[in-house]
């Protein structure tokens, strides 16, 4: 088993590393496989496919998680033409599951703050595995303050499997930091949009989730809890977590059914993963249309409209 | 560790939603506290003694006659134990006698997901109701405090785990309007375990619509006082809970984002004693003042009415 690949994705693994052997093997050689590496290619595509489908909401969990799926700094290193972070709450610490600063994309001045997964075992820890503690939430709201005072748009991007509870961050107020993220966000005077690019995981998710557009990447997903925990409490056994998966409805076509997001934003085949360039490339024009969309409304408005939309999340009966 | 904290305690172990204990809706964990010797005696022979007639203090283990510690408003006069209070017997006892009237009554919740785990939703909501004789978790009012008007919500723990669902987030978020509608003070006490899984992101995007609404109370400058009591956790925690003009708690109360069981097993050691209790969050600048629930009426008053600046309350 290729540790870069799920399990459902084996398949293709295999007939990835068949068309790598049939490379090497010609290297040099006089015969010419270009005709087996093309039918080679076609099958991986239509086995690729075939795989994504009819994803399961649990496969779909577990490639939100994908080892090498692209996080923040990924997207902002291919969509902006120049980024500089800028660290730190101004008052406990800089924290680096939440990365953001200053850019430009398109030329088009713009704050980005995300949460920032690592990659090895070092940059993991460092990142807390993208589990936020109150000063990341602090960093950001601060970072959202200058946009505002600035007058520029803000990006944010969503990817940690929830806020870090740990006794330091309940210490130094991890609800009310969230808190205050969602009561300021929901009046921040300059257009927002948020995107669930990985993991949104509930309240730690939420906390930088507030704004005019949530856009969900295809197989990005967004819970009030993981499927492990709500399995682990409901039904007593984090085996359950397929089954939670299943019932809590987190995936981006499921939540655009129920209205709680606003755009689903097409994955490359096989997953952001497979091919990095191109989903940056159409999160990229996505993002500009949006902004484009939001950037002429009066903000008297815009805060109306953001008002009106969270005020409408809810479903109940009144008789 | 106090044997009802204990199970309070993993009423609210999860991080963000409700840990949902069903023989909570059943029987009155109150009850349960009662010791079996004399449970045997209220449940066995002729001339019974009354059923729950006797409360055995959580505090200092003191058997109390239960009338008496409802007219202290559950609280033990031996050691002063704050006992859980059910959310109209709270309301009732805060706003002036007989002022209170309920608002968005008729708000019921619906299962949008059909969600399903060992029970389905709609059979936790029916037994939540007919245990409770409730609709869901919060209930919301307009009244006077000392005759002045103002609106107040407070959690049903019972209906649950207090947590937050639709309809919770809906009647806040009216209860909210309407103080802001008519330049009145909100106040919402919260017992909850959090967020309500059944309802997926629905329930947590109640935290997004709460704070919203908080944030227009904030820009008109009407006064919001939040009052955290046992247990406060999650998603109310992470919003409407911390986002007091002015923070009140009631002495021990269990209030974090993340519940201790949780934290245990993240970080792998014991918790520091006291730790998430009223008094650690009070140290550590979480909170505003701890005050006693037999003095709230007052303390609130007064509070009120400086930031209302009206003239001391009688």
């Amino acid at each position: 088993m290729n540790p870069n690949f799920l399990d459902f994705e084996q398949p293709i693994a295999e007939l990835e590393a068949k068309i790598q052997e049939l490379r090497h093997a010609s290297h040099g050689q006089a015969f010419n496989i270009e005709d087996e590496i093309g039918r080679l290619k076609e099958k991986l595509q239509a086995k690729t496919a075939e795989i994504f489908r009819d994803l399961t909401p649990w496969q779909v969990t577990q490639l939100s998680r994908h080892p090498a799926r692209p996080y923040t700094n990924d997207y902002i290193a291919a969509i902006c033409d120049e980024f500089h972070e800028l660290a730190g709450d101004r008052a406990f610490a800089d924290d680096a599951a939440i990365v953001g600063g200053l850019g430009r994309i398109d030329g088009k001045p713009v704050m980005i703050i995300g949460h920032q997964k690592g990659r090895d075992t070092k940059t993991k820890v460092r990142r807390n595995f993208g589990m936020p503690r109150p000063e990341g939430y602090r960093k950001a709201l601060r970072l959202m303050k200058l946009a505002e005072r600035f007058g520029l748009p803000v990006l944010t991007f969503i990817d940690t499997p929830g806020a870090y509870p740990g006794v330091g961050a309940e210490e130094r107020g991890q609800s009310e930091a969230i808190a205050r993220n969602l009561l300021e966000m929901a009046e921040l005077r300059v257009p927002v949009i948020c995107t669930v690019i990985g993991e949104g995981g509930s309240g730690g998710a939420l906390a930088i989730g507030v704004g005019d557009r949530t856009l969900m990447l295809q197989y990005a997903t967004y819970s009030v809890i993981s499927p492990e925990g709500c399995a682990s409490i409901l039904w007593k056994s984090a085996e359950k977590a397929r089954d939670a998966a299943e019932a809590l409805g987190l995936t981006a076509p499921r939540l655009k059914e129920l209205g709680l997001i606003d755009e689903i934003v097409p994955e490359p085949l096989g997953g952001a993963h497979r091919d990095p360039e191109a989903m940056a490339a159409t999160l990229k024009s996505i993002l500009l249309g949006t902004l484009a969309e939001l950037e002429p409304i009066p903000v008297a408005d815009l805060l109306e409209r953001r008002y009106q939309r969270l005020r409408g999340y809810g479903a109940f009966s009144e008789g | 560790m106090r044997p009802e904290d204990d199970k309070r305690d993993n009423a609210a172990a999860a991080p963000g939603p409700a840990r949902q204990k069903e023989e909570v809706n059943d029987v009155s964990w109150l009850q349960k506290l009662v010791s079996s010797r004399i449970r045997t005696q209220s449940n066995g022979g002729k001339g019974k003694v009354p059923e729950g007639v006797w409360e055995k203090c959580g505090g200092c283990g003191t058997v109390l006659y239960r009338p008496e510690l409802e007219r202290n408003l559950m609280v033990c006069p031996k050691c002063a134990h704050h006992h859980a209070i059910g959310a109209r017997v709270r309301l009732a006892a805060f706003l002036d006698e007989g002022s209170g009237v309920e608002i968005a009554a008729n708000l019921a919740p619906v299962d949008a997901l059909k969600f399903k785990d060992s029970k389905k939703y709609r059979d936790r909501i029916a037994a939540a109701e007919k245990s409770t004789g409730e609709k869901d978790a919060l209930i919301a009012m307009r009244g006077t405090l000392k005759g002045r008007p103002l609106a107040a919500c407070a959690f049903e723990f019972s209906y649950m785990g207090g947590s937050m669902g639709s309809v919770v987030g809906e009647k806040f978020t009216r209860a909210a309007e309407l103080a802001l509608e008519e330049r009145m003070p909100l106040v919402c006490f919260s017992a909850t375990g959090g967020a309500r899984m059944q309802e997926g992101l629905l329930s947590l995007m109640q935290m997004a619509k709460t704070s919203a609404a908080l944030a227009r109370l904030r820009d008109a400058g009407v006064p919001y006082i939040s009052v955290l009591t046992h247990p406060t956790t999650g998603g109310v925690s992470a919003s409407l809970g911390m986002l007091g003009d002015i923070n009140v708690a009631e002495p021990k109360a269990l209030i974090g984002f993340a519940g201790p069981r949780v934290i245990e097993q993240t970080v792998r050691e014991t918790l520091p004693p006291g730790f998430q209790r009223s008094e650690f969050l009070l140290e550590h600048g979480a909170l505003d003042l701890i005050v006693d629930r037999r003095e709230m009426r007052d303390k609130l008053a007064d509070l009120l009415a400086i930031l209302t600046r009206q003239p001391k309350p009688a």
